[in-house]
C-alpha cells in the first residue's frame, strides 16, 4: 500500500475560523505534519479540535490560513477531491449498503470497475481482520467490527491523510486498547500520514509520535509525549495531561533554569520556570504531579495533615490538607503495607527533584 | 415458536385496551362495508336478485373503465408533483437554522388549516379566465387570450398538490432527519459528488418517507371529492363523482356500491405495490 499517495506531509498554516456568530473557533493554528507521522489533537470538548478536522478534511471553509498537503495548497479543493480519509465517530457506515459496497463505495465513486472494487475491497477486510463479512450489513456488525470496516472504507481510496475523530470514544474500555494497537499496526504498515482528535490523554499520549494540546481555539503545545507529559509549556498543559497539584507561591528570585519559589502552603523550593521567564516577587502557580511528592523529615519541605487515603490498586493517594487550606494529592507505590498512614497524622512533603515541579506565572 | 405463550400474554393484556376501537371499527366500518358487498352482489336497483352484474356492467363498460383510468392517473399525476416539488422542500428543512425551519413548516401546514372549499374556491379565482394568472399573463403581454386553466386536468392537479402537499412534505421530513448528516459527509470524504451522495445516500434513505408521502398523497388525491369537483368543473369525472351521481342522482345502489368496491380494491392494490417497493428497498429496514 506504499504508493505515492501515502505519507504525504501536512501543513496547517496560520489557521483561523470564526463562526458567523462571530465567535472564534480556532485561532492562529500553525502544525508542520511530516509525512508518515501520528498526530493526536488533544483537548478537552469544545476546543476546536473537531472544527480542525473539518477544516482539513474541507467541510469548513476557515476564515483565514491555509492548509497544504504536500505540495499542494488545498483549500480550493472540495472535500471529494482532497483524498482525505475519514473515519467518524460513529463511524457512519453506509446502512443499506453491504459491508463489502461500503468499502469499494470511494472507488466507484472513482469509477472502477466492479469485480476490481470487489476484489479491493476483499483485500482491505483481510487487512482489517474482517474477511469474511463482505455480504453484510453493518447493523449486524459489532461496534468493534463497525470501526475496522470504516478503516478500511477510509484506506481504500488511498488518502494522502487519514483522520480519526474521536475513533474509540464509542467502545468499551478492552476493545478500545485492542483497536488502538490495530489502528497503529495498519497505520505502520501503509505509512499513511494520521491525525487522531481525542479527547482521551492515555489514548494521544500512546498512539501519537507528536501531540497537538488545544485548548479554547489556541494550540497549547505541539510536541512529543515525553515533552507535553514531562515539559509541559502551559498551566493548562500541565494540568489536562495527567494530574497534577496546583500549588499557589511568590518567586523569591529567578533565573532562566531555576526558580526559587515560597509555596503558601509554607516551604521554599526550587521549580522549572516552565512558561517563560519569571519575575522575582510574582506570583505563580507551581505544578507538581502527585507521584513526583515524597514524604521528607523534619524541618524541609511543606507541612500538611494527612486526610483520605485511597488505595488504587499499584499505587495509593493520600490526600494532605496543607497549612494554607488547600490539599495536595501524593501517589506512592504500594509495596507491602507500608503505605498505610494514619488519618490526621502530621507529615511533610517535598518534590521529588526540582525538574519535576513547574512554575508558570498566575493569571490571576 | 417456543414463545407463543409467553407472547399471547403480553397481547391480551393489549387487546382488552383496544375493545372500545374495535367496538367502533366493527360497527360503523365493517358493518357498512359488508352491506355495501351485499348490496354490489345484486343485479336489479331494489337488490333482491343475487348476480354478479354489476361487477360484469362495469368492467365491460368503455365509460365506465375510463372513468377509473382517469382517476388512478390523476392520483399518478398529483403523487408525482407533490414527490417533485416536496422532496425539496423537505430536503432544505434539514439544512436551515430553526427559525427558517418554523417558517417552511408553518408554509407547509397552512394548506391544512384553511377548509378544502375556501382552498378550492381560491385556486377557481386563481386559475378562472379572467383570474390572477391569466391577468398578470395578459398584462406582461405573454399571452393575448386567456389560457383554458380551470375545468382542466392540469388545474385539478394543481389544486390538488396543493392540497395534499402536507402530506408529502411530512413524512419527508421525518424521513429525511433520522439520516446521519455524518453520512454525507463521509460520502463526499470518499470521493462522490453531490449528486452521487443524493442518489446513493440520501434518496435510498429517504425511501421509507417517499413511499409513507406517496401512499398518502395518492389516496388522498383520488378521494377528493370537492377538490375535483369544483376545479374539474363537471367536465371531468372522476370515481368519487360517479359514484355519488349513481348513488344519489340515479339511485342505483348496488351498481355505485359495486363501483365502491373495486375503486377500493384499485386503490388497495396501488398502494400494495408502493409497500412492496419499499420492502425490496434494503433501506427500509435501515436505522
Amino acid at each position: 500500500m506504499a504508493d505515492a499517495q501515502s505519507g504525504r506531509s501536512l501543513v496547517v498554516d496560520a489557521v483561523t475560523h470564526r463562526y458567523p456568530s462571530g465567535a472564534l473557533a480556532v485561532q492562529n493554528i500553525n502544525l508542520d505534519i511530516k509525512g508518515g507521522e501520528i498526530i493526536a489533537l488533544l483537548g478537552p470538548s469544545g476546543c476546536g479540535k473537531t472544527t480542525l478536522l473539518r477544516i482539513i478534511a474541507g467541510f469548513i471553509a476557515q476564515t483565514q490560513g491555509r492548509i497544504i498537503i504536500g505540495d499542494d495548497i488545498v483549500d480550493a479543493l472540495p472535500p471529494n477531491r482532497r483524498a482525505v480519509g475519514i473515519v467518524f465517530q460513529n463511524y457512519a457506515l453506509f446502512p443499506h449498503l453491504s459491508i463489502s459496497e461500503n468499502v469499494g463505495y470511494g472507488l466507484a465513486a472513482r469509477g472502477v470497475n466492479k469485480a476490481t472494487r470487489q476484489r479491493e475491497a476483499q483485500r482491505l477486510l483481510e487487512l482489517v481482520q474482517l474477511p469474511a463479512m463482505a455480504e453484510r450489513l453493518p447493523r449486524q456488525l459489532s461496534g468493534g467490527q463497525q470501526q475496522r470496516v470504516a478503516l478500511a472504507r477510509a484506506l481504500a481510496i488511498k488518502p494522502s491523510i487519514l483522520l480519526l475523530d474521536e475513533p474509540f470514544a464509542a467502545l468499551d474500555k478492552n476493545l478500545r486498547l485492542d483497536m488502538q494497537i490495530e489502528v497503529k499496526r495498519l497505520q505502520r504498515v501503509s505509512g499513511i500520514t494520521t491525525l487522531i482528535v481525542t479527547h482521551d490523554q492515555e489514548e494521544a499520549l500512546s498512539m501519537a509520535d507528536r501531540v497537538a494540546v488545544l485548548s479554547h481555539g489556541k494550540l497549547e503545545q505541539f510536541g512529543s509525549p515525553s515533552d507535553v507529559y514531562d515539559r509541559p509549556q502551559t498551566l493548562f498543559v500541565n494540568t489536562f495531561v495527567g494530574s497534577s497539584n496546583r500549588m499557589p507561591g511568590i518567586v523569591v528570585s529567578a533565573d532562566r533554569t531555576a526558580a526559587k519559589v515560597r509555596l503558601d502552603a509554607g516551604a521554599e523550593i526550587i521549580a522549572r520556570p516552565a512558561g517563560g521567564a519569571l519575575t522575582e516577587g510574582g506570583r505563580v502557580t507551581v505544578c507538581i504531579r502527585p507521584e513526583h511528592l515524597q514524604f521528607v523529615g523534619d524541618e524541609t519541605g511543606f507541612a500538611g495533615v494527612v486526610g483520605m487515603s485511597l488505595p488504587l490498586g499499584a499505587t495509593v493517594v493520600h490526600e494532605i490538607k496543607t497549612a494554607d487550606g488547600s490539599g495536595v494529592k501524593i501517589s506512592q507505590a504500594r509495596i507491602g503495607e507500608t503505605h498505610a498512614l494514619e488519618n490526621g497524622a502530621a507529615v511533610r512533603l517535598a518534590p521529588l527533584a526540582p525538574s519535576l515541579a513547574n512554575a508558570f506565572p498566575a493569571t490571576f | 415458536m417456543g414463545a407463543a405463550p409467553a407472547s399471547r400474554d403480553v397481547t391480551s393484556y393489549g387487546m382488552g385496551l383496544a375493545a372500545p376501537l374495535a367496538l367502533f371499527f366493527l360497527v360503523f366500518f365493517v358493518a357498512p362495508l359488508l352491506q355495501l358487498l351485499w348490496l354490489s352482489l345484486h343485479n336489479d336497483t331494489a337488490a333482491l336478485h343475487w348476480g354478479l352484474g354489476q361487477y360484469l356492467h362495469f368492467l365491460t363498460d368503455p365509460f365506465s373503465l375510463s372513468v377509473l383510468g382517469s382517476t388512478l392517473l390523476l392520483g399518478a399525476e398529483v403523487t408525482a408533483v407533490c414527490l417533485v416539488l416536496g422532496f425539496p422542500i423537505a430536503w432544505l428543512y434539514q439544512r436551515v437554522g430553526p427559525r427558517l425551519q418554523t417558517i417552511i413548516i408553518l408554509i407547509v401546514l397552512l394548506p391544512l388549516l384553511t377548509s378544502v372549499v375556501v382552498r378550492t374556491f381560491a385556486w377557481i379565482v386563481i386559475l378562472g379566465r379572467q383570474g390572477i394568472i391569466n391577468a398578470t399573463l395578459q398584462s406582461l403581454g405573454i399571452i393575448d387570450t386567456p389560457l383554458k386553466l380551470l375545468y382542466t386536468q392540469f388545474g385539478v392537479v394543481i389544486a390538488l398538490a396543493q392540497v395534499q402537499m402536507p402530506l408529502m412534505t411530512l413524512p419527508l421530513i421525518t424521513a429525511l432527519g433520522r439520516i446521519d448528516p455524518n453520512l454525507d459527509d463521509a460520502s463526499c470524504s470518499l470521493g462522490a459528488g453531490s449528486w452521487r451522495s443524493f442518489f446513493k445516500i440520501t434518496l435510498p434513505l429517504s425511501l421509507p418517507g417517499v413511499i409513507a408521502g406517496c401512499t398518502l398523497t395518492y389516496a388522498a388525491a383520488i378521494t377528493a371529492f370537492i377538490t375535483q369537483s369544483l376545479i374539474g368543473g363537471g367536465q371531468m369525472l372522476f370515481m368519487p363523482m360517479y359514484l355519488y351521481q349513481q348513488a344519489s342522482t340515479l339511485q342505483n345502489w348496488p351498481f355505485a356500491s359495486a363501483i365502491s368496491i373495486i375503486f377500493l380494491l384499485a386503490v388497495l392494490a396501488v398502494v400494495s405495490v408502493f409497500t412492496t417497493l419499499g420492502r425490496m428497498s434494503r433501506g427500509y429496514g435501515g436505522a
